[in-house]
């Protein structure tokens, strides 16, 4: 036997206040991870994007094309160090109801600028010479078991071929990983040569640009020097920096984030009361057995560590469980395609779970302190002459 | 069996602060405890026998006076070094026999055992020879609540001398057990005195229990008066 066996007798022995107090502790862990995941996955994207990255879109609609064109006259303006530009391609793979997120890019200067994408040793040579070459994301190679040399017929659903065909040939030159590993590296990124040949839309249009500029504090003299030179042409442009497009996405969603914090905020003071309640009863109610110990010699702090590690342990299992229903939760979210689509970002983040180690803890050592240190102080003989 | 002084008290005053109300309980009291001896306290509710107990024990503190162990005054110790010295030397037993209801009677007799540094298979064997001494080997893993009065302060003896301490000291130990369990735990507790040398001081105030001591005390008002029965 040992201090801990006592710890955890003492922690069950009443196995109904051991469910009610978990199960208390639970929900509010519960709450924790999984709308703190969704909120990490709402602000994850803008957190992610680099301050001098600006995206140039048509300024009807962000889904409406750009001429080719642009790309040449947007690098010849001044305060610009790169340029590139994206398709949206509407992948799916077999699956029609299971949509992924495929671009057709300019390899070269798209990996130039997101250089936050890592490709092992010779990918990205071994990609840019291979016409039908794909790059696959980590998350999403693992998700369909898909290795380097794998052929994949990769479908759109928006595009067709000359043929009718609505499938591209594709073979997987490397699988990538985010420099940042909580990024979300569900996609795929294509040859935009190879889809622009192919498709029967037309040869001379790109879905938007991104650039990047020689220094934050220009993106605003960049951004209205490129929708200035653009004005009064066909097709107008609507530049903006990465984070604001982002935002201004998120801003349809509203204050979910005061939401989330308020309902934490509310489950945790719950909780607070309720266990610590109850820790002071289930303590309160063992005063003669804690006497006992003392008499037989167990100091004081002895006798304060139990008590503590017993409200630890509470919260630490309850907690612990709650973080677990609520890491089951998010990855089964997460492996619906259409939130997928919609929140790329959405796992229970590792920063979640430090905090919520630090919250159990905290929990506990809250809980715990009061009736330990009446524990500590107890008087022997007070209690066992008249207990 | 050895004369040496185990206990002196020399001068011990002890009173309480009720309120504003101080009460007196001991005012000078002087008396000894030789090593070995088998010593009943006895005296009418409220003259002090628990307070007393509490003293030797280590738990409570004298107002003023000293109280000697083996020549060494207690009183002035640290509530640690007291905490260490209680677990070194004394067994208790009371009357409620005070097992913790989660434990087993193995469990609740090991528990004095964890503040000794001994291997899981040492502490293995001074449990069954202390449930082996009380005869209770064979409900060594029962809960208290499984077990009768009288087996429950079984246990509780187990549990005071199962890290062989130098003394005893028990509160009324038969006060809540019918004549015959009380024979029986006045029996083991008068075998600890004889065979194994364990000085044992009891508050009793039933005299059929007086009688299994050496040496009785009458305790009243704070004052003692003697009765020898060992003669
Ligand atoms: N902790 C205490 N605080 C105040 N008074 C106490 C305390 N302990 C004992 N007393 C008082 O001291 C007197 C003796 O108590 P006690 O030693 O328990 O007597 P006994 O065990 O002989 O019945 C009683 O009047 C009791 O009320
Ligand atoms: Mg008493």
């Amino acid at each position: 036997m040992t201090d801990t066996y006592l710890v955890l007798k003492n922690l069950t022995r009443n196995k109904l206040r051991l469910v009610l107090n978990c199960f208390a502790i639970l929900i509010a862990f519960l709450l924790f991870g999984a709308l703190g995941s969704l909120q990490h996955a709402f602000t994850a994207g803008i957190e992610l994007s680099a301050d001098n990255r600006l995206i140039v879109v048509n300024k009807i609609n962000f889904t409406q094309p750009l001429p080719i064109a642009y790309v040449n006259k947007v690098r010849a303006i001044d305060g610009i160090s790169k340029v590139t530009h994206a398709n949206w391609f509407g992948a799916y793979y077999q699956d029609a109801r299971r949509p992924m997120v495929g671009l057709a890019v300019d390899g070269d200067s798209y990996l130039d600028i997101y250089d936050n994408i890592l490709l092992s040793d010779g990918g990205r040579e071994a990609w840019l010479k291979e016409r039908q070459g794909v790059i696959v994301g980590e998350r999403m190679a693992h998700m369909h078991g898909w290795k380097v040399g794998d052929r994949i017929p990769i479908s759109s659903n928006i595009f067709s071929q000359a043929d009718g065909s609505t499938v591209w040939d594709m073979v997987i030159s490397d699988i990538f990983r985010d420099k940042e590993p909580s990024a979300d590296t569900n996609f795929l990124l294509f040859h935009y040569k190879y889809f622009i040949e192919t498709q029967t839309f037309g040869k001379d249009w790109v879905g938007w640009m991104i650039l990047t500029t020689e220094d934050s504090s220009l993106n605003e003299r960049v951004a209205k020097a490129i929708d200035t030179n653009f004005a009064n042409s066909s097709t107008e442009t609507d530049t903006s920096t990465e984070k604001a497009f982002n935002r201004s996405f998120l801003e349809q969603v509203g204050s979910i984030g005061l939401i989330i914090t308020s309902v934490i905020f509310a489950a945790f003071f719950t909780i607070l009361l309720i266990v610590g309640n109850s820790m002071a009863l289930s303590i309160r109610e063992r005063t003669r057995e804690i006497a006992v110990l003392k008499t037989i010699g167990f100091a004081a702090p002895r006798i304060f560590g139990m008590v503590l590690a017993e409200s630890i342990s509470l919260a630490l299992i309850g907690g612990l469980l709650g973080l677990g229903v609520a890491v089951m939760l998010i990855n089964g979210a997460s492996s619906n395609p259409q939130l997928q689509s919609m929140l790329p970002n959405l796992i229970v983040p590792p920063s979640i779970l430090i905090q919520a180690l630090g919250y159990m803890l905290a929990l506990g050592l809250i809980t715990g302190i009061f009736p330990a240190l009446r524990a500590m102080r107890l008087n022997t003989i007070d209690a066992l002459n008249r207990g | 069996m050895s004369q040496k002084q185990l206990f002196e008290l020399n001068n011990v005053n002890k009173s309480f602060t009720k309120g504003k109300e101080e009460i007196t309980i001991f005012n000078g009291l002087n008396m000894s405890i030789k090593e070995g001896e088998f010593l009943a306290i006895m005296g009418p509710s409220g003259s002090g026998k628990t307070t007393l107990l509490n003293l030797l024990g280590g738990v409570d503190r004298p107002t003023a006076g000293d109280i000697l162990f083996r020549g060494s005054p207690i009183n002035n110790l640290s509530e640690g070094q007291l905490s260490k010295w209680r677990a070194e030397h004394i067994g208790f037993i009371f009357q409620f026999y005070n097992l913790m209801p989660m434990l087993n009677a193995a469990r609740n007799v090991e528990l004095p055992l964890l503040l000794k540094k001994l291997s899981r298979s040492q502490r293995r064997n001074s449990v069954d020879t202390a449930l082996k001494l009380v005869g209770l080997e064979a409900r060594a893993g029962h809960q208290p609540s499984e077990l009768s009065g009288g087996q429950q302060q079984r246990v509780a003896i187990a549990r005071a001398i199962v890290s062989d301490p130098t003394f005893l000291l028990c509160d009324e130990p038969t006060g809540d057990l019918d004549r015959a369990t009380a024979v029986e735990i006045l029996e083991i507790l008068q075998l600890l005195n004889r065979e194994f040398g364990k000085t044992i001081v009891m508050v009793t105030h039933d005299p059929a229990a007086a009688e299994y001591a050496s040496r009785c005390l009458h305790l009243d008002k704070g004052e003692f008066i003697e009765k020898d029965l060992a003669a």
